[in-house]
């Protein structure tokens, strides 16, 4: 460790990074670009890394530690699960808001015992069972994207088809209109992405995402319908009806959490394939190997973090952490973690042994993998399966996005009809 | 051999009714239990390996017996 104290709060937001151990930034491009070298350093160095950027955080690297936080609960309280805390304004906000009606956006941002209704109200949408029901919706998804650019020869991987599949979906799934998939789309980069950065985005799309979903109960109040947001209408937690704001947040919740993610885990795997010729091949080779590509791509292009706050002070190795700080749930790092795999920086299509925690670990575990697997499988079956070769068109031209998600926005492609 | 799954470790990731559905269901909320009271058929005991080593949770183990 350096000599930068994890107390001092000096802004350090657009200065370089002198020391990743002691000033990380989670928003630094070459890290988005390409964070594991990084991790490798801290691993040696600095297993739990500290910075003061973006209002100060703790950056665990190894498997263990991340594992350890993740089920810390609530001692590392998932009231403010943002990567980047919410501007001084909006936090005020939240904190009124959270005090009169409860946890903002359940169960993510609950913590035991409010957690655990909320997380068994939506657990039974993403079950295996349901999940396998919107399967041919997705197909016929995946199959109309390609049918549409399939004669022109070029085709983004990540625009025209991974950002294309997650919010008709989760739309389908909420009972909100599946058409209207690319304001779904703009208002969750509001959140997750530009929001990051950009305190008015951030208000501005959460603003949106809440009346839209107002209008959808009032909706359903008058004419209930055989949809999701009926069911949380007509749900109750610990014996009482669900307010309309807790309503509001589990969908708000849905849609935000389905949407990036899944389309991130989908254009990176895609970004892949386009690029390594051998991978490629191997799928066209052997198309059986699916099931653990698809968990090797999850574990190797990890998309999600997520952030605890300390309540009480705890110590994890040399880090003392004290109420207030942040940690950020590293999952992406834990799996690359070389004491956990084998090559850890390496694709193996067919790993079999594969513990990964992409999806988070304890009781905060995705409660949509299941659908998340889905819909990488079925993208990437039907992209095999229509297409007989393709390649990136210029690797420079890819963009990443980072923070509390990481993956390709940009991946352009050329494309042949299988 | 046995197995069991630990129901108070298991988060319902699924890993190990997906890999191996001849030996575990899983519940609406996801909760994972071993079929056939964790007895494991004649050759299948590498999945049931396989599920011990992909579960996030650690919530599988055998019994020794």
């Amino acid at each position: 460790m350096s000599d930068r104290d994890p107390n001092d709060m000096t802004p350090r937001e657009g200065c370089p990074v002198d020391d990743w151990a002691t000033d990380f930034d989670v928003m630094d491009e070459g890290y988005i670009k390409d964070p594991a070298p990084i991790w490798e350093e801290l691993r040696d160095k600095c297993p739990i890394a500290h910075s003061t950027r973006w209002g100060g955080a703790w950056l665990p690297t190894k498997y263990d530690d991340v594992r350890e936080m993740a089920r810390a609960a609530p001692t590392l309280s998932n009231r403010s699960p943002g990567v980047i805390p919410p501007a001084p304004e909006m936090r005020e906000q939240l904190i009124a808001e959270v005090k009169e009606f409860g946890s903002e956006l359940p169960p993510i941002s609950a913590d035991p015992p409010e957690h655990k209704p909320y997380k068994q109200l939506i657990l039974p949408l993403f079950s295996p069972k349901a999940v396998e029901e919107y399967r041919a919706f997705t197909e016929n998804l995946a199959n109309e994207l390609i049918d549409k650019h399939i004669a022109s020869g070029e085709m983004d991987a990540a625009v025209d088809y991974a950002q294309q599949i997650p919010p008709r979906v989760i739309a389908y799934i909420i009972g909100i209109d599946p058409a209207r998939a690319d304001e779904f789309t703009d208002w969750t980069r509001g959140i997750i992405e530009l929001g990051q950065t950009d305190p008015d985005a951030r208000m501005k799309y959460r603003r949106i995402i809440r009346d839209f979903f107002q209008e959808m109960i009032e909706e359903r109040r008058e004419n209930p319908r055989d949809d999701a947001i009926s069911k949380l209408m007509a749900s109750e937690v610990n014996g009482e009806k669900l307010s309309d704001y807790s309503v509001i947040g589990v969908c708000f919740l849905l849609l935000v959490a389905g949407i990036d993610t899944t389309w991130s885990s989908i254009g990176s795997a895609l970004w892949h394939f386009g690029m390594e010729e051998d991978d490629r091949q191997r799928m066209y080779d052997e198309p059986e190997i699916l099931p653990t590509a698809v968990e090797e791509l999850l574990r190797y292009y990890s998309p999600v973090v997520m952030a605890r706050r300390v309540l009480d002070p705890i110590k994890f190795g040399d880090a003392e952490m004290v109420p207030g700080q942040k940690v950020i749930m590293n999952f992406p790092a834990a799996n690359r973690d070389p004491d956990v795999f084998e090559n850890p920086d390496e694709v193996v299509l067919d790993r079999e042994r594969n513990r990964h925690i992409a999806f988070g670990v304890g009781i905060h575990r995705c409660a949509g993998s299941n659908l998340a697997r889905m819909e990488m499988d079925v993208a990437l079956r039907v992209w095999f399966d229509r297409i007989g070769d393709f390649e990136i068109i210029d690797p420079d031209a890819v963009r990443w996005t980072g923070g509390q998600v990481r993956g390709v926005r940009t991946a352009p492609m050329r494309i042949v009809a299988s | 051999m046995r197995i069991c799954v630990d129901a108070d470790k298991c988060e319902g990731h699924n890993r190990c009714y997906s890999l191996a559905p001849e030996l575990f269901e899983v519940d609406d909320l996801g909760v994972a239990s071993a079929l056939n009271e964790g007895h494991v058929p004649p050759g299948l005991e590498d999945k049931a390996d396989l599920a011990i080593a992909n579960c996030p949770e650690f919530a599988i183990s055998i019994i020794e017996e």
